[in-house]
């Protein structure tokens, strides 16, 4: 699924990283605990969080994580903006809360890859 | 950075002082790799196995020093801290298991996951900790 189309589907906003916005994503993944995302995740995912922490960039850089998505309308500081940016990541930004938002890329086709 | 026939030696002071700087040693060394040609499987166990070794520095024994050389044939993380130590690995290793305070599960860490996350992906990992004394962990990556 192309960013511009999860972008129109969580009604979000990008906080940096706009010129990835054809970047394709194969799956997803919801999650507040960082070390479960570093145990089961496969790559090219987006990751949905309500955390707004410098480690949520940090986890998805080692993960090859490109495009986190942060929910229920949380906005992270200027340094993890900043951070992501240097890394050529996508930061977006829904209203919506995380099981909403898992729901609605879902039903929309972003699937989780099996493992 | 050393470089001596075919191994490169990388060294970083992890500051236990921060936790938003946690994760720069292991961002580095994920660059550096890169940058070599290392094949991007083994950079992510690397990266990964190395991120949750810092953190636990961090979030544990108030920081440490992180030692990594690179051979064409093998990665060795060595991390080394002054801290409280591990009265029991066994325990410790088990998936769940977590002494971390509550302002760290605030941030998404100690779920008890980082330990068992570090076995999982390196090829062979050793830890020697002395309460009282400090810890020492070292993984070794075959690429
Ligand atoms: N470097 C360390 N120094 C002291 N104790 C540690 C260290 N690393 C891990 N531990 C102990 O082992 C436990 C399990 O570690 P880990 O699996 O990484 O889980 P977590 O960090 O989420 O608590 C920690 O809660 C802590 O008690
Ligand atoms: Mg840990």
């Amino acid at each position: 699924m192309r960013l511009d189309k999860v972008r129109e589907i969580l009604d979000a906003d990008i906080l940096v990283g706009e010129e990835f916005i054809d970047l394709e994503v194969v799956s997803a993944c919801g999650s507040d605990l960082m070390s479960d995302v570093l145990a089961f995740v496969k790559d090219q995912t987006l990751l949905l969080t309500g955390l707004i922490n410098p480690q949520v960039v940090r986890t998805a850089e080692m993960m090859d994580i490109r495009v986190i998505v942060f929910v229920r309308g949380k906005v992270p500081g200027k340094e993890i903006v900043q951070l992501a940016k240097e890394k050529d990541m996508v930061l977006l930004t829904t209203k919506y809360p995380l099981y909403t938002a898992c729901g609605l890329l879902y039903s929309a086709g972003l699937h989780t890859k099996e493992v | 950075m050393a470089e001596e026939k075919n191994i490169i030696s990388l060294q970083y002071k992890v500051n236990g002082e921060d936790f938003s700087l946690a994760g720069e040693a292991s961002s580095n060394v994920k660059k550096i790799l890169k940058q070599l040609g290392v094949n991007p499987e083994a950079i992510r166990r690397v990266a990964i196995a190395m991120y949750e070794g810092e953190i636990n520095m961090v979030i544990h024994a108030k920081g440490g020093i992180a030692e990594v050389n690179i051979t064409p044939e093998q990665i060795k993380v060595l991390l080394q801290d002054e801290g409280p130590g591990i009265a029991d690995i066994e325990l410790a290793m088990q998936e769940g298991y977590s002494t971390a305070p509550d302002n760290i599960r605030e941030l998404g860490f100690g779920a008890g996951m980082g330990l068992p996350n570090m076995k999982r992906y390196s090829d062979e990992m050793k830890i020697n900790s002395v309460v009282g004394k400090g810890t020492r962990v070292e993984l070794i990556f075959n690429i």
